[in-house]
């Protein structure tokens, strides 16, 4: 199965990307998960974690508060003023 | 003549420290420069996504948004002033200050009552030199600019531009900052930021083909909606990121300039120095001869 390319962007710096299997992340409207070939999505984030399970099976999280998140090809880009790896 | 020679000497001296200090300014300018222009290029990662995702959106949904529709009849108009805290950075701060006065002196031509915004010490010193009023400032953080600044500043401008105009709302909000051009070149560069035009001044990342379409959640006015002040905010923060490195070049600049100028004083009074001592030591030759001459005659 083809991998998502995510990165986590925060206003001042780049704070993660790489490859990974599965994106979880929370939207105002509920949960979603993104796998490979998902199609094009923008969504607000809501309060809560994203998890990035890694394509090596490690899971990242990060704290992305009044961000979104924009799925497009297979790119995965999670944006927030402030966000953090946790 | 000893007056004259110590008068040269402690010229010298005071060209010297002066010459240490400025070297030093240029040195400490340099390295921040470098830091300064890493922040910008860090920052480029979220502005390219906020402004990707933008113009998706905008693409995509036919939603009219107030920060994106002109007033019919504008009557206010704000101007957003990214100086500096400090000095010492050549013409830095004057020109964006007179890009300022250009601007409000063509809105108010165009009937606009002005309001202005300042960020920086040295905007903010101008204006209460001259009693001119303005709305608020902000001050302190210029040299490394905090995210939270850029969106108290946006928070600030977005609350004025939706209130309506006859409660005191401004509609139209430029801002105007030094733009980082080389190291040698900064230039006072004017952004019309609200009422918006997305395409406007906003480097397209290369993509091939055009934007998929997208799913919205929860619907496309929603996410414009959260999206559009998000915009704001990372354009104030890279005008902020831009002015601080853009001083930081000017600073350098100026201080190199500064350095080199006491250089050509030291070596100026240095010759002026060294011929005063000759001319001292010729007379104290002179004297002696005649002195001698003088006394050999007499006997």
């Amino acid at each position: 199965m083809a991998d998502l390319e995510v990165s986590v962007v925060s206003a001042d710096r780049e704070l993660w990307a790489g490859t990974a299997r599965q994106v979880v992340a929370r939207t105002t409207i509920g949960q979603i998960g993104i796998l490979a070939g998902h199609e094009p999505v923008l969504g607000i984030l809501a309060e809560g974690e994203v998890r990035v399970t890694t394509t090596d099976g490690q899971v990242v999280t990060a704290r992305a508060e009044n961000g979104f998140l924009s799925v497009e090809n297979d790119q995965v880009t999670i944006v927030a003023g402030a966000a953090e790896l946790t | 003549m000893g007056a004259q020679l110590r008068e040269y000497r402690a010229r010298i001296r005071s060209a010297q420290t002066t010459k240490k200090i400025t070297r030093a300014m240029e040195l400490i300018s340099t390295s921040r420069i470098q830091k300064a222009q890493q922040r910008v290029r860090a920052s480029n990662p979220y502005a390219r996504a906020v402004t990707h995702a933008v113009s998706a959106v905008a693409t995509f949904s036919n939603v009219g948004h107030p920060l994106t529709t002109e007033a019919e009849n504008p009557v206010r108009a704000a101007i957003v002033v990214f100086s500096s805290d400090r000095g010492l950075a050549g013409a830095f701060n004057s020109q964006v200050l007179r890009e300022a006065g250009e601007l409000r002196n063509r809105l108010e031509g165009e009937g606009k009552e002005v309001v202005h915004y300042l960020v920086g010490r040295k905007a903010v010193g101008y204006f209460a030199f001259r009693r001119r009023s303005y709305e608020k400032e902000w001050i302190g953080g210029t040299d490394s600019p905090e995210f939270e600044t850029a969106q108290d500043i946006a928070r600030t401008i977005v609350d004025r531009f939706v209130q309506p105009t006859d409660e005191g709302g401004v509609d139209e909000i430029h801002i105007i900052y030094n733009r980082f051009v080389s190291m040698l070149v900064q230039e006072p560069e004017t952004v019309r930021l609200l009422p918006l035009e997305i395409v406007e001044g906003v480097e397209e990342p290369d993509r091939s083909g055009p934007l998929p379409l997208y799913e919205f959640e929860p619907d496309a006015n929603t996410v414009l909606d959260a999206l559009l002040p998000v915009y704001i905010e990372s354009r104030i923060f890279n005008a902020m990121l831009q002015s601080a490195a853009a001083k930081h070049a000017a600073t350098q600049k100026a201080m190199k300039a500064a350095s080199d100028n006491a250089d050509n004083l030291i070596g100026d009074y240095t010759r002026l120095a060294n011929n005063a001592r000759q001319a001292e030591i010729t007379q104290q030759i002179a004297e002696i001869v005649g002195g001698a001459d003088a006394l050999g005659s007499a006997r």
